[in-house]
């Protein structure tokens, strides 16, 4: 069963810069959340962080009953093995070919025969769609290969935790479709709690139950999905329905010229576009953490924008 | 500076509490012994035969001004075995083995692997960098030994060939000079300038940051750092062994 972690006035700074700080949320337990932001925010910044490959300045990270930024070295392997993660650009073994690669953590960490061993990792090779490829080293492969590739060893020990950096990024649409109907699917066999950094609005709206957005050093809003779907704050607005109006610039903050530049202009925001139904696991079953469709909009008040929820 | 060596301190003690931590990796420790003497074994032949001859040549010029040709060969051998082999021994370690472990594991940080590994669970330390440097200390001891019986050859042919010295007479001087010692010394020093060799290599590499152009800077701040170090230590060891062990024919 998946677990929960709870982040509590987390601040991370590089040489006196700070990347975000005083960020606190919670992924609920078998949840998926989804976390965004415009580039360079530091959103892979707070994965690593959140599996304690980077010390934050401040804050705590809760899993369990553990404070992961003051774990010993020795602890906080012990608590890594919870996790199951998925780095930008796959952080393949370069010396292994992909069936090594997938079989590594099993071989470390379970004794397990080899022949169970290739059992479970052409499943999960099957899984990503690799079979075929095992052979292959990942200096042989496209990007978008070496990615699933790292999907299917992030998950070969089964993680009740599972952080993914950009798991649709370099991949076409047809593939990125089957891998978010590959993660609800997981998440519903498995009740993993899941994290997911991605640039992909669809995958966004369509695919989590909470949703983040790290904007100018802090988190701009943290919640239910329908929640920021809804909203009509400017950075969140603009960022979940991909547009050039509003506070985020090509340089991430548009400077004051520009915003007054725009509102003199007089250009009328384009109204909220529906908020879509969520994707389902495959066999049509409901998912773990849902919740009728619109429930939340109703309980806050809120009325959706028309069209919603169909 | 001191924060940095403060850090390499720290470094090393972990590769030595890693040494101590089951399992031993023997895999990476027979591989990475295999990389480092397949790649430092015949360049520390080719430079110990001219060293031995230049010894031997200078040695011998001078020896010959002084009228003390019968210890050429002691000369040579005192020479060779207890500075020329470990200093040619680290050079090479440090330039040939030491450069690629500090790419290879460069390389390994800036894709990602090295976070990737300690997210699944391994710590690096033990399982990359401790069979490396273990394998860099075993490789140092016997490429120090290959140093020692090149350098002596060498000095020796170019001596009884070239400059008309007598075989029995080099021979003999050895006795009268060398003793067991040296050897031991040379060897023990082949030992630490692996160990150190190694181990800054394997901390520079680990903490390459900004790319594949940082995996290269990491590389040319490696081989310089350890070279100066190597010879410090040389220093130091030279300088203890002299007060310690009493030396012949004094
Ligand atoms: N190890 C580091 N040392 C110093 N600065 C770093 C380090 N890692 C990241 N940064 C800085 O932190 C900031 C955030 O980087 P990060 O990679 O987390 O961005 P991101 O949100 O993941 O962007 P993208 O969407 O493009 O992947 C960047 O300005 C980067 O330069
Ligand atoms: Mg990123």
């Amino acid at each position: 069963m998946g677990v929960e972690v709870r982040v509590e006035g987390l601040t991370k700074s590089f040489g006196g810069h700070a990347v975000w700080s005083d960020v606190s949320l919670t992924l609920p337990s078998g949840e998926i959340s989804v976390l965004l932001g415009p580039s360079g925010t530091g959103k892979s910044v707070f994965l690593k962080t959140l599996v304690g490959l980077l010390k934050p300045d401040r804050g705590s990270i809760w899993i369990a009953d553990n404070d992961l930024p003051r774990l010993s070295e020795r602890a906080l392997y012990e608590v890594r093995k919870l996790f199951g993660v998925l780095f930008q650009d796959g952080a393949l073994f370069g010396s292994m070919n992909l069936y090594d690669n997938v079989a590594f953590p099993l071989r470390e960490h379970t004794r397990r025969p080899e022949s169970e061993i290739k059992k479970i990792v052409f499943e999960k090779l099957e899984m990503v769609g690799l079979v075929g490829a095992e052979e292959k080293l990942p200096g042989e492969i496209s990007g978008g290969m070496r990615k699933r590739a790292g999907l299917a060893r992030a998950l070969v020990l089964d993680p009740e935790i599972i952080l993914f950096d950009e798991p649709d990024s370099g991949l076409d649409p047809v593939r990125t479709a089957y891998l978010n109907q590959l993660i609800i699917d997981l998440n519903q066999q498995t009740g993993a709690t899941f994290l997911i950094v991605t640039h992909d609005i669809n995958t966004a709206r369509t695919v989590p139950d909470n949703i983040g957005l790290i904007y100018h050093g802090h988190l701009a809003m943290f919640g239910p999905r329908e929640m920021l779907l809804s909203s009509t704050e400017p950075v969140v607005r603009q960022f979940l329905n991909a547009q050039r109006i509003g506070p985020i610039g090509m340089a991430e903050e548009k400077d004051a010229d520009e915003l007054q530049a725009e509102a003199a202009s007089g250009v009328e925001l384009p109204p909220l576009p529906p908020i879509p139904l969520q994707l389902r696991p495959s066999d049509g079953a409901p998912r773990r953490a849902e919740h009728a469709p619109g429930a939340w909009c109703r309980e806050n008040g809120i009325a959706p924008p028309p069209g919603s929820f169909s | 500076m001191i924060r940095a060596s403060g850090h390499f301190i720290a470094f090393s003690l972990d590769t030595l509490r890693g040494l101590a931590r089951r399992p031993f990796q023997v895999r990476e420790f027979i591989q990475q012994a295999w990389f480092i003497s397949s790649v430092s074994i015949l360049p520390a032949a080719l430079v110990a035969i001219p060293f031995g001859a230049v010894i031997a040549l200078q040695l011998g010029s001078l020896v010959r001004q002084l009228g003390a040709q019968s210890f050429t060969g002691a000369a040579s051998v005192l020479a060779v075995v207890r500075e020329a082999g470990p200093i040619v021994t680290a050079l090479i370690i440090a330039g040939a083995g030491g450069s690629a472990i500090c790419a290879d594991l460069g390389a390994r940080k800036i894709r990602e692997e090295l976070d990737a590994m300690q997210v699944l669970g391994i710590d690096p330390i033990q399982r990359l960098v401790v069979p490396r440097v273990v394998a860099a200390m075993l490789v140092a001891v016997l490429l120090n030994g290959v140093v020692s019986v090149v350098g002596v050859s060498g000095g020796y042919l170019f001596n009884v060939v070239l400059q008309d010295g007598t075989p029995g007479a080099y021979l003999a001087s050895f006795q009268a000079l060398g003793q067991l010692p040296d050897l031991i010394v040379g060897e023990i020093k082949a030992l630490l300038f692996g160990a150190a060799a190694a181990l800054v290599a394997s901390y520079k590499g680990m903490n390459a940051k900004g790319g594949p152009k940082g995996v290269g800077d990491a590389v040319n701040q490696s081989v310089v750092i350890t070279f100066m170090l190597l010879f410090a230590l040389n220093f130091v060891v030279t300088a203890l062994y002299f007060q310690l062990v009493p030396q012949k024919g004094s």
